[in-house]
């Protein structure tokens, strides 16, 4: 397999509503990350497409239609779709089509439109429960999230307030963030204080919906060379499904997200990802899911993700930043484009280009997780310097 | 394992449920211009790609070839012609139409691309590939800013 | 980031912009509706609920009892072996008290769904509501039992069990 390099990027402000088009939301990210690294359309070999379900815009066949305003007009083109876990899985998906040696150049682009789907995108997650057994008891998706964050609280013992800090430390670290949504200097009271949505989960603890697009060029190491003196390579990549029968998997711990993570570590040559791993960016649409996650990533044991937390060692300025970006509960959660902008927040980490968010001491290997289909999907990438 | 075996499709009792959303869609940045022209001022533009001389309508922001962003705007004329159609007896619930209707895909010189719209003034088998026909717009006040501000297209007469 | 990128596109409306027609949109209410048939397994489960029965279905290569009854095993990859009556009581092992419906509405008094771990199935859970207790008191770990709609009530669906209460 040949080695792989992420050498442009581009992204969308992350909006609540955009009045462009899912076309044109993908154009200008897709010009925006070829203009990045001096590459045209002409340079590009094949496209893939992450969005997730075609209800959120309300276009069938939505990748199709998004086609024109990925780059893909006759080009080889092909769309991953595993829910919330595609954006991650996007690069993944680049990834194989580089290393494979059939292309040298691969646009992956994500790109969710949400704000289409009335009166709720959420009202499109109808059959994500089991439509026999479950969704006749009148189902919202929030449940299941509430239920997760109960089991893993009651699991070891950890309090809402404790988790709170990561909705606080992600705003503030998105204050930053030039395309954010929902950047801002919130307190654990505000967070207490929220509006109760599905107990335990409260509004300040979910991440937003949100419109917006994120691309990423990947390069076959010699064309990389060519291009660019500050390559970011793909080290390791990971993905994995779980049953989908929820009372068959016990919520407190994302088993899925350590068999991805583990997959994308063995390849990348990582032994202790406590050691190795200077950034993380593990996926937040709730703020007990960093948590969750970063412990599937093996960041750290089961039950002491919050430990790190506490004592400061997650933040931009710690041992090891978990969401230096300000994730999706800063930026936004444009589903599919929000997995690909933590990618993309590490190529800007290990280049030095991250600006205001930059994590000091010059970082050299970062992880990105994603999670989402019916909640048992993980997704992992390694990128390295 | 013995599984108890329905024989009769009648005696199989499926599950009913509904996806309760409904779609609000932007028209985009292009598009909200596009339309507003129909509206507003009752004309058909497109939009030119220098590189590649292409005129693009309905018109886009960008060219799907060479990726430029496009802003040179032109009016096209509303005459245009049949590059195919077809007689429909169905509606979208494959229930049978009362009256068919006839669709056509209708082109215009030295344009890329073209307008799905509805057949109007002529019986449906006079219909020809290749026969000349001109917009007809819904008068201005009933217009709202919709591919339905135009009511069909007819043929050109003489 | 990047020296290159200057401004970020992305045109952000209001819900102002839409309602005062700054915007032009256009609405579409597709036909969502479906029928969906139940397969063998779900097909016996619904039709011992009808029954006022919980089945599960056994795989004896996994030594596992799978819920709802389902008729492959997705670890082995094999047909299931028997069919096992369940008790009609259980342990929760989540729960939450929800303000929010379907479609994100917000209710005014709480539901309660739970996943509870159904006695007999050696620790596989099911969906369902709990009811007639206060919210604030139900607790992981708390013993729970069937509340059944009236036999002639039951339609062979999940709803044939009105909710679970407190033992």
């Amino acid at each position: 397999m040949r080695k792989v390099a992420v050498v442009g990027a581009g992204m969308t402000k992350f909006m609540r509503r955009a009045q462009e088009t899912g076309k044109e939301l993908a154009w200008e990210t897709a010009k925006l990350a070829l203009d990045s690294c001096d590459l045209t359309i002409k340079d590009v070999d094949c496209v893939v497409m992450g969005t997730a379900p075609d209800a959120f815009d309300m276009v069938h066949m939505k990748s199709e239609y998004l086609g024109d305003g990925a780059g893909a007009w006759r080009k080889p083109y092909v769309r991953g779709f595993l829910g919330g876990g595609t954006g991650v899985f996007t690069a993944c998906q680049a990834w194989y089509h580089v290393a494979s040696g059939m292309f040298d150049v691969c646009l992956a682009v994500t790109e969710e439109k949400m704000s289409s789907c009335l009166p709720h995108p959420q009202g499109a997650f109808v059959t994500c429960w089991d439509q026999f057994t479950e969704s006749p008891l009148g189902t919202s998706l929030l449940w299941f999230f509430a239920w997760e964050m109960n089991r893993y609280m009651n699991a070891h013992g950890i309090t809402q307030r404790e988790i709170a800090e990561v909705s606080v430390k992600n705003k503030k670290n998105a204050l930053h963030h030039p395309c954010a949504q929902l950047p801002g200097e919130i307190t654990v009271d505000d967070v207490m204080n929220s509006e109760i949505m599905a107990w335990p989960v409260k509004r300040l603890d979910v991440s937003p919906t949100s419109d917006g697009a994120v691309v990423l060029v990947f390069a076959s190491e010699d064309f990389a060379k060519r291009i660019t003196d500050k390559p970011v390579w793909v080290e390791g990549v990971g993905w994995c499904l779980d049953t989908m029968y929820i009372g068959q998997r016990d919520l407190y711990y994302p088993k899925y997200v350590e068999y991805a993570a583990r997959m994308a570590y063995d390849m990348a040559g990582i032994k202790d990802p406590r050691r190795e791993i200077d950034i993380a960016e593990p996926y937040d649409p709730f703020s007990y899911k960093e948590l969750h996650h970063a412990e599937g990533l093996l960041l750290c044991d089961k039950g002491e993700a919050v430990k790190l937390l506490l004592n400061g060692e997650t933040q931009r300025t710690g041992r090891q930043p978990w969401c230096p970006s300000g994730g999706a509960l800063g930026v936004g959660n444009a589903i599919a484009a929000t997995g690909l902008m933590k990618v993309a927040e590490l190529f800007w980490q290990l280049r030095g280009e991250a600006g205001g968010r930059q994590v000091p001491g010059k970082p050299r290997r970062g992880v990105a997780q994603a999670w989402g289909d019916e909640m048992q999907v993980g997704t992992v990438v390694v990128l390295g310097v | 394992m013995p599984v108890d075996k329905v024989t009769q499709v009648g005696q199989t009792k499926p599950l009913h449920g509904e996806i309760p959303v409904y779609a609000q869609y932007t028209f985009g940045i292009a598009g909200e211009r596009f339309f507003r022209e129909i509206k507003d001022k009752g004309r058909l533009m497109g939009a030119r790609c220098a590189s590649c001389d292409l005129l693009y309508v309905p018109p886009r922001m960008y060219c799907e070839r060479c990726f430029g962003e496009l802003s040179q705007w032109l009016e096209v004329p509303s005459r245009g012609f049949v590059h195919t159609f077809t007689i429909s007896h169905v509606d979208l619930d494959g229930n049978r139409l009362r009256e068919p209707i006839v669709v056509a895909m209708v082109k215009f010189e030295g344009v890329y691309g073209g307008i799905v719209h509805r057949l109007g003034g002529i019986g449906r088998d006079e219909v020809r590939v290749g026969m000349p026909v001109e917009m007809v717009l819904k008068p201005k006040a009933k217009r709202i800013g919709s591919i339905l501000d135009i009511d069909f297209f007819r043929p050109v007469v003489g | 980031m990047s020296e290159k990128i200057k401004a970020w596109p992305g045109t952000p409306l209001s819900e102002k912009d839409i309602r005062e027609k700054r915007i032009l949109v256009t609405e579409w209410q597709p036909n969502l509706k479906y029928a969906w048939d139940t397969g063998a397994g779900y097909g016996r489960y619904f039709a011992e609920l009808k029954k006022g029965k919980i089945v599960g279905t056994k795989c004896n290569k996994c030594r596992r009892i799978l819920l709802p009854a389902r008729v492959f095993c997705e670890w082995c990859f094999r047909t299931v072996d028997e069919w096992v009556y369940l008790k009609d009581t259980g342990t929760v092992n989540t729960f939450s008290v929800a303000y929010t419906g379907t479609a994100a509405e917000r209710l005014k008094e709480p539901r309660i769904p739970a996943l509870i771990e159904i006695d007999g199935s050696d620790g596989v859970a099911i969906m369902h509501l709990i009811s007639d207790v206060d919210p604030w008191k139900v607790k992981i770990g708390m013993r729970v039992k069937a509340v059944w709609k009236p036999k002639q009530k039951r339609e062979g669906a999940i709803t044939d069990i009105e909710y679970w209460k407190p033992i």
